[in-house]
């Protein structure tokens, strides 16, 4: 395990970055952490305590469990549930309600669902299972994809055909064009996800930064990390700059991880997806090429479509897209709780929801 | 055919029945001679006492003494995999239910327990998880005085099952609970949290790495006995297994109908839990233990009753983490290091690893 540097999660470097926020702050600035990552980090430290009144910091949609689609949810539902089936899945995705049902419900009922910490794991159950279709539910965004591209090459190379994804990853560049020509935009500047930047690098957010103005600050998930990636901000926006700037410098370069990028290159390329809450995003998702569609567990089993039911008090898209908080949900913390998620941002541990419920809820 | 191609027979040939079998099988469940058998090989012979030697179907025991009252609690142990770094299911299932009835202040003395066995379970196995069940009993000083065993057919139960009921008498004045917590108390943590839930999980393969970290797995009436015997004001006590420190002191403080604040940087973590939880994204706060109590008491009495229990073996990390503040419908607040609040919650559901 590598060892952390102790000063980073250090209350009194964070607390001078902060005050140094504070100083230079002159005007009410909106900032989205994209990540649900950060989202999480930020409420458990309650680090927006520490912002000046000015800076508003929006959650952005960068939560894998939440903005997987309805429709994906209700496939892996129906693929668990066929006989001879060995469904596997993080963890997250198992309270995620689809129209009636999640995957904890499946698997009481019978199916054979399990959590795994990565998809090599499933790949091992299906070799050890040579009898049972193995699925592996290909959710998240460039951070999972290089394990999932080696898993679907370690598979075509030993010859395995009882395993397949279903696939479902996302990109984060294509949301945020999805968010920055929004007319309801309100986000000045964002803090780009460390995790995904240290795979992908950062040059795809230069074009992003130029057509839209605005800054881009790579950063990280530690308390200091954040209130650095916030001042690198607004430095800017105070200067009135809108570069690409790497606050994560520690596990991010420019080009970012060429052998992670090239895997998932070589097995994967971008299509179109529905994202939960906001809708389809042109070529936002990776689908797997020609050459690995045999691992495609969508043409792997007969499907029927169904219709696709949101809960009518769930403003998960608004929440996603910056455009409301979760306190202005009417069924926040009432009808919607962790326990009793309405919508996917209550359940997963990076939803914005669940976030604000577990830290955020005020003292009564 | 002559003579020299007979068949030399030098004794009985007919085939014996097995008797010396490595494994659960039905019969041990018969209620016959297989089942005397297991019954004394494995149980009687690790757990022999005077009670339990009498061989009936019953236990008699003497009644509490006066100005003592019974307490009793019950406690199921289904945990996978039965053995984990720093216990099994044997020492769990002693540990667990002793702790319960210490946590009110009780003095365990007896146990009852039921094993129920899952045909083809390795009897090699149950003869570890009995002797370490039986170190267990002798370290908290109680005596199983009544048990049973049952067995289900292979993939009707899960290797094995352990039911144990704990008896124990408490001084008639105690009044020691969850809605005893005032406003002023101290709040006291006997030890490190979350090991339990790390050992386990790393028992079950779920970490994919070696963290290191052994299971606190651990009796802790003697420590209760201590502070008791100083002659301590104690509100509460509670060891917060499943859901952890911050589920268990969210259920103390809506049942005391207080605010309970704690101050984030004295909560002990181990370093290796705490960098496994970084890894995985869980928090320490809701991760099981199974040798560990909070304590709530006075605040002038808590140094006393840190003094107490640093003396006693399980104890020895015990700290002051937070207090009681005033009345209200009942919530956890947690004071980072930053200065900033955040309000604890129960545990929704399962712990679950992030993603990314």
């Amino acid at each position: 395990m590598t060892e952390m540097p102790t000063n980073l999660r250090g209350a009194p470097l964070t607390k001078a970055i902060m005050a140094e926020i504070r100083r230079i702050t002159t005007q009410p600035w909106n900032i989205m952490e994209i990540c649900g990552g950060q989202t999480h980090a930020i409420m458990q430290y309650g680090l927006d305590q520490l912002l000046p009144a000015e800076i508003t910091l929006i959650h952005g949609p960068g939560c894998p469990v939440c903005v997987t689609s309805l429709q994906a949810i209700e496939q892996g539902l129906q693929i668990a549930s066929q006989p001879d089936v060995i469904f596997t899945t993080f963890g997250d995705m198992l309270r995620v309600p689809g129209n009636q049902a999640d995957l904890f419900t499946a698997r009481s009922q019978g199916a054979d669902v399990r959590v795994v910490y990565s998809p090599l794991d499933s790949l091992k159950i299906a070799h050890t299972n040579p009898d049972k279709q193995v699925v592996f539910f290909a959710i998240g965004f460039e951070t999972t994809a290089p394990t999932i591209a080696s898993t679907i090459l370690s598979a075509k190379k030993a010859g395995i055909t009882n395993f397949s994804i279903l696939p479902a990853n996302v990109l984060v560049p294509p949301a945020m064009h999805a968010i920055l020509s929004n007319p309801a935009n309100r986000v000045q500047g964002f803090l780009a996800a460390g995790h995904v930047c240290a795979v992908m690098g950062y040059h795809e957010y230069l074009p992003i930064a130029e057509q839209y103005q605005i800054p881009i600050v790579v950063t990280g998930f530690e308390p200091v990390d954040l209130a650095t990636g916030i001042l690198m901000t607004i430095q800017q926006l105070e200067a009135g700059q809108h570069q690409v700037a790497n606050a994560y410098p520690r596990f991010v370069t420019k080009e970012g991880n060429q052998v992670a990028q090239k895997m998932i290159s070589e097995v994967f390329e971008p299509v179109d997806r529905q994202w939960r809450g906001i809708g389809a995003i042109p070529l936002s998702g990776l689908g797997l090429r020609p050459e690995y569609a045999s691992f495609n567990a969508l043409t792997r089993f007969e499907l029927t479509q169904t219709p696709l039911n949101e809960s009518p008090l769930c403003i998960a898209g608004k929440v996603l897209s910056g455009v409301a908080k979760p306190f202005d949900c009417l069924a926040f913390a009432g009808e919607c709780t962790p326990a009793h998620p309405l919508g996917a941002p209550m359940v997963s541990s990076e939803g914005a929801c669940a976030a604000y419920y577990r830290y955020h809820r005020t003292r009564e | 055919m002559t003579q020299s191609e007979l068949p030399i027979i030098d004794g009985p040939n007919c085939p014996l029945p097995i008797t010396n079998r490595g494994q659960i099988v039905l019969g041990h469940g018969s209620g016959g001679q297989m089942t005397h058998d297991l019954v004394r090989d494995v149980f009687q012979l690790r757990l022999a006492n005077a009670i339990l030697d009498t061989a009936n179907d019953a236990a008699i025991v003497t009644s509490a003494p006066p100005g003592k009252r019974l307490v009793v609690s019950t406690d199921a142990h289904i945990v996978s995999p039965l053995f984990f770094a720093g216990g099994d299911i044997g020492r769990l299932a002693v540990c667990g239910t002793v702790n319960d009835v210490a946590m009110l202040g009780a003095d365990p003395r007896f146990l009852t327990a039921t094993f129920i066995l899952e045909e083809g379970f390795a009897i090699h196995e149950l003869e570890r998880i009995v002797d370490s069940f039986a170190q267990a009993c002798r370290e908290a000083g109680v005596e199983l005085i009544a048990a049973d065993t049952k067995v289900t057919e292979k993939g009707k139960s899960d290797k094995l099952f352990i039911s144990t009921t704990g008896f124990g008498w408490a001084d008639s004045k105690l009044q020691i609970g969850g809605e005893q917590a005032k406003p002023g108390d101290a709040v006291i943590i006997s030890g490190p949290v979350g090991n339990h839930g790390i050992a386990v999980a790393e028992a079950r393969g779920n970490l994919g790495f070696s963290s290191q970290v052994c299971s606190d797995t651990a009796p802790l009436n003697h420590m209760v006995k201590v502070l008791l015997d100083a002659g301590l004001d104690v509100h509460v006590l509670r060891d917060p297994t499943r859901g952890g420190l911050a589920t268990t002191l969210v259920e103390i403080a809506r049942q005391s109908q207080v605010n309970i604040e704690l101050d984030e940087e004295t909560i002990p973590v181990d370093q290796p839990v705490r960098k496994t939880c970084e890894l995985l994204g869980l928090d320490p706060l809701y991760l099981a233990n199974e040798g560990k109590m909070i304590l709530i008491l006075p605040a002038d009495q808590a140094e006393e009753a840190l003094r107490s229990m640093h003396s006693t073996r399980y104890g020895e990390e015990a700290k002051v983490i937070g207090q009681v503040l005033g009345s209200s419908r009942g919530q956890v607040w947690l004071k980072t290091p930053f200065g900033t609040t955040r309000v604890l919650e129960m545990l929704a559901g399962e712990m679950l690893p992030r993603i990314c």
